[in-house]
């Protein structure tokens, strides 16, 4: 009985395998491009800033018609994969956009955690990929085909270091980070070089770690306290955010906690509430006084969504429009997906001053822009208030 | 002197939770021999109806009909959390594990595991996988006694913990179904032929454990207020550990172990860097499990109650 079925189920799975084969390959009407992102998993909004900022893009270049190249109209089509913000999850993700769904180009993955592997795929299968939030260095470095919109860490760490420096005259500094994950590991080393060159060796008197999904804090955080830290460094994620902050202000601590663009959530004062109300980080764009097209983005997304774009869906835009400029610049789409990617890539290379909602942007041998940064301070209203900008 | 005061209470509230659950996968263990491993998601969903209670009690108390102070919409949470909760846990016997009792454990063990992705995944269908923020039903209040900040919540959690511990102490000495339970965890194949009903019995430990996971769920939403549908994945395992290292199926010793857990977490923290916290913790786990096998209160071979 059991064999039977079985031998029922082979040639039923052979003919479906059969017909998905026949309707795959096409002359190229349409453009694909693939979207990884962490819809669900433990940063699950950044996923859906991520969808919602290429769904209005799709939206515009549907409502224009198609994306213009070289006189021909072509259909867009996203592909948006779940990267459960796993690693390995980004990169069967990658795989498959490429091998599976040929698509012209990705955008994302969005934490290095991911972007970090996930780029080695897409670099490997010679497809472009651009990833909107990854601030590691290692996501772009030897990798032609991997390019960025936001700026690295090795940028942001300073950018941090000084701006606590010159704002409150610190010595000492503290720092409590996911030692699990590649983004606040990185960024933590940055910030501690840039800050010990600053002060002198020994000045980051407390460097205190935890793990992925850990919840309680308290014994890290009264280490830091008993250390005379004068503020704390926190480069973690938005759910983790609200806890390290309340949990501080528990143990007594009534000092500064700053923070960085894993910060720039739409969930972080959610989740955090009036803890978090007057503390500072640093990001790649303030929503709160934004002016021209950043602003229009703002109040349409606000009008979509119901809430006020952070800085993945911002970025996310951004790097959308720098695949759409990229593929315009090719002037024709030729079918063989090869070439067309190989084009892509060239063209992405080449792509100066593009004028972005969080910045302007050049892409410089790497594949990463330069860029500002700025200083957003959490306003009493829980909004993201422009502070400062930092250019390189 | 300070310092070492203020670890000693961030253990305490730390270790409630893991005695909580470890409570849980004790009581199962000793009367049916058999580790519950969706117990961790079990917390997990006490959470999440703890949530639903709140928040709906919450909305319910701002509408005007019925203002209920916050510490009253707490011990409403709590009860109707742990009624419902229990239902889970029979459930997920009942389904799980009962037409499973003839099979071989490790298949039962491995029904465990996947009743824990099916609520894991059920809750990210449901919900979608967004954090929600558990309802804040009491103002902190933080404390300063000489250098030691202590919370009035980490009092409360403290307390309530103990008080479940003890009733459920209570229950297992002092009553007839805790008699039953105590010559069940002696033999669960001999016990009930001399007429203690085995199904009710399950059924009755499923619900006792569900329960407190469900105040530990809540008690973990005050403290910790970012809940995920995967949150109880590392928390069950490592109150296993606890379970395990008190001695398979002793009440007590789950208790202890649970705070002993606690312990070891945020004291290898103040001493040593954070980064090999739980490689260090678990090391002393370890050791502690070479020279006792059988846990701090467990016996072999079952040669002795359990409960």
């Amino acid at each position: 009985m059991k064999t039977k079925t079985v031998a029922m189920i082979i040639p039923i799975f052979l003919i479906l395998g059969l017909a998905l084969v026949a309707c795959g390959p096409e002359a190229p009407k349409t453009i694909k491009v693939g979207v990884n992102a962490p819809i669900t998993g433990d940063i699950p909004k950044v996923g859906e800033g991520s969808k919602f900022a290429a769904q209005m893009w799709l939206a515009d270049v549907n409502a224009a018609g198609g994306l213009d190249v070289g006189g021909k109209k072509y259909k867009v089509e996203l592909v948006i994969e779940d990267n459960e913000s796993k690693a390995e999850s980004a990169v069967k993700a990658n795989t498959k956009m490429i091998t599976e769904d040929e698509v012209l180009v990705i955008v994302g993955p969005q934490s290095s955690k991911q972007a970090v592997p996930a780029g080695e795929v897409a670099n490997n299968y010679a497809t472009p990929m651009i990833s909107p939030w990854s601030t590691n260095p290692a996501t772009t470095q030897d990798r032609p085909f991997v390019f960025r919109a936001c700026f690295l860490d090795p940028f942001q760490g300073p950018v941090v270091a000084n701006f606590v420096k010159d704002e409150f005259g610190f010595t000492k500094a503290a720092v409590l980070y996911d030692v699990a994950s590649d983004y606040p590991k990185g960024l933590a080393e940055f910030f501690k070089a840039a800050w010990e060159e600053l002060n002198g060796p020994g000045s980051v008197v407390s460097y205190e770690s935890f793990t992925t999904k850990d919840a309680d804090f308290s014994s890290q955080l009264t280490n830091i306290i008993n250390s005379g830290a004068e503020f704390i460094f926190t480069p973690q994620y938005y759910n983790e955010v609200a806890l390290i902050v309340q949990q501080a202000h528990q143990l007594g601590w009534d000092k500064p906690i700053v923070g960085s663009d894993s910060w720039g959530s739409a969930e972080t004062v959610q989740l955090c509430g009036k803890d978090c109300y007057g503390l500072f980080f640093s990001t790649h764009y303030a929503a709160a006084g934004a002016k021209g097209a950043t602003k229009e983005f703002i109040d349409r997304y606000n009008k979509e969504h119901g809430y006020i774009p952070d800085d993945v869906g911002a970025l996310t835009w951004d790097a959308l429009g720098l695949v759409q400029q990229a593929i315009q610049d090719c002037g024709a789409i030729t079918g063989d997906i090869k070439k067309d990617r190989q084009c892509v890539r060239d063209s992405l290379a080449r792509v100066k001053q593009f004028d972005g909602i969080t910045g302007q942007m050049t892409f410089n041998e790497t594949g990463d822009p330069e860029k500002c940064a700025v200083i957003v301070r959490i306003s009493e209203q829980g909004e993201f208030e422009f502070y400062k900008s930092v250019c390189p | 002197m300070a310092f070492l005061l203020q670890n000693l209470v961030n253990a305490l509230q730390w270790g409630s939770f893991y005695a909580l659950i470890a409570l849980g996968y004790a009581m199962v263990y000793s009367i049916l021999m058999l580790f519950n491993f969706a117990h961790g998601d079990i917390f997990m969903t006490g959470a999440y109806i703890g949530f639903g209670v709140a928040t709906s009690l919450v909305a319910l108390s701002s509408l005007g009909a019925v203002a209920l102070p916050g510490w009253l919409i707490l011990v409403l949470t709590i009860l109707v959390s742990m009624f419902i909760t229990s239902f889970v846990g029979i459930t997920v016997e009942r389904v799980g594990y009962r037409p499973l009792r003839e099979a071989p454990r490790a298949s039962a063990a491995i029904t465990g595991l996947m009743i824990g992705i099916i609520l894991e995944t059920g809750n990210l269908a449901l919900l979608g996988a967004q954090r929600v923020s558990f309802p804040s039903l009491i103002e902190t209040v933080t404390y300063n006694a000489g250098g030691v900040y202590i919370t009035n919540k980490k009092i409360m959690i403290v307390a309530i913990s103990l008080m479940f511990m003890l009733a459920l102490h209570l229950f297992i000495r002092k009553t007839r179904w805790g008699m039953a339970m105590r010559a069940m965890s002696f033999d669960y194949i001999v016990v009930p032929l001399m007429g203690v009903p085995l199904n009710r019995m399950a059924s009755m430990t499923f619900a006792l454990g569900s329960a407190l996971a469900a105040v530990a769920g809540i008690l973990f939403g005050m403290a910790y207020p970012v809940l995920d549908p995967y949150m109880g994945i590392l928390f069950g395992w490592k109150a296993f550990v606890a379970a395990i290292l008190g001695g398979r199926g002793s009440i007590m010793g789950a208790c202890l172990a649970g705070f002993l857990l606690g312990f070891i977490e945020i004291f290898v923290a103040m001493i040593f860097p954070s980064t090999l916290r739980d490689f260090i913790a678990y090391s002393i786990v370890l050791l502690i499990l070479v020279f006792r096998p059988h846990g701090f209160f467990g016996e072999p071979y079952s040669a002795k109650l359990r409960l």
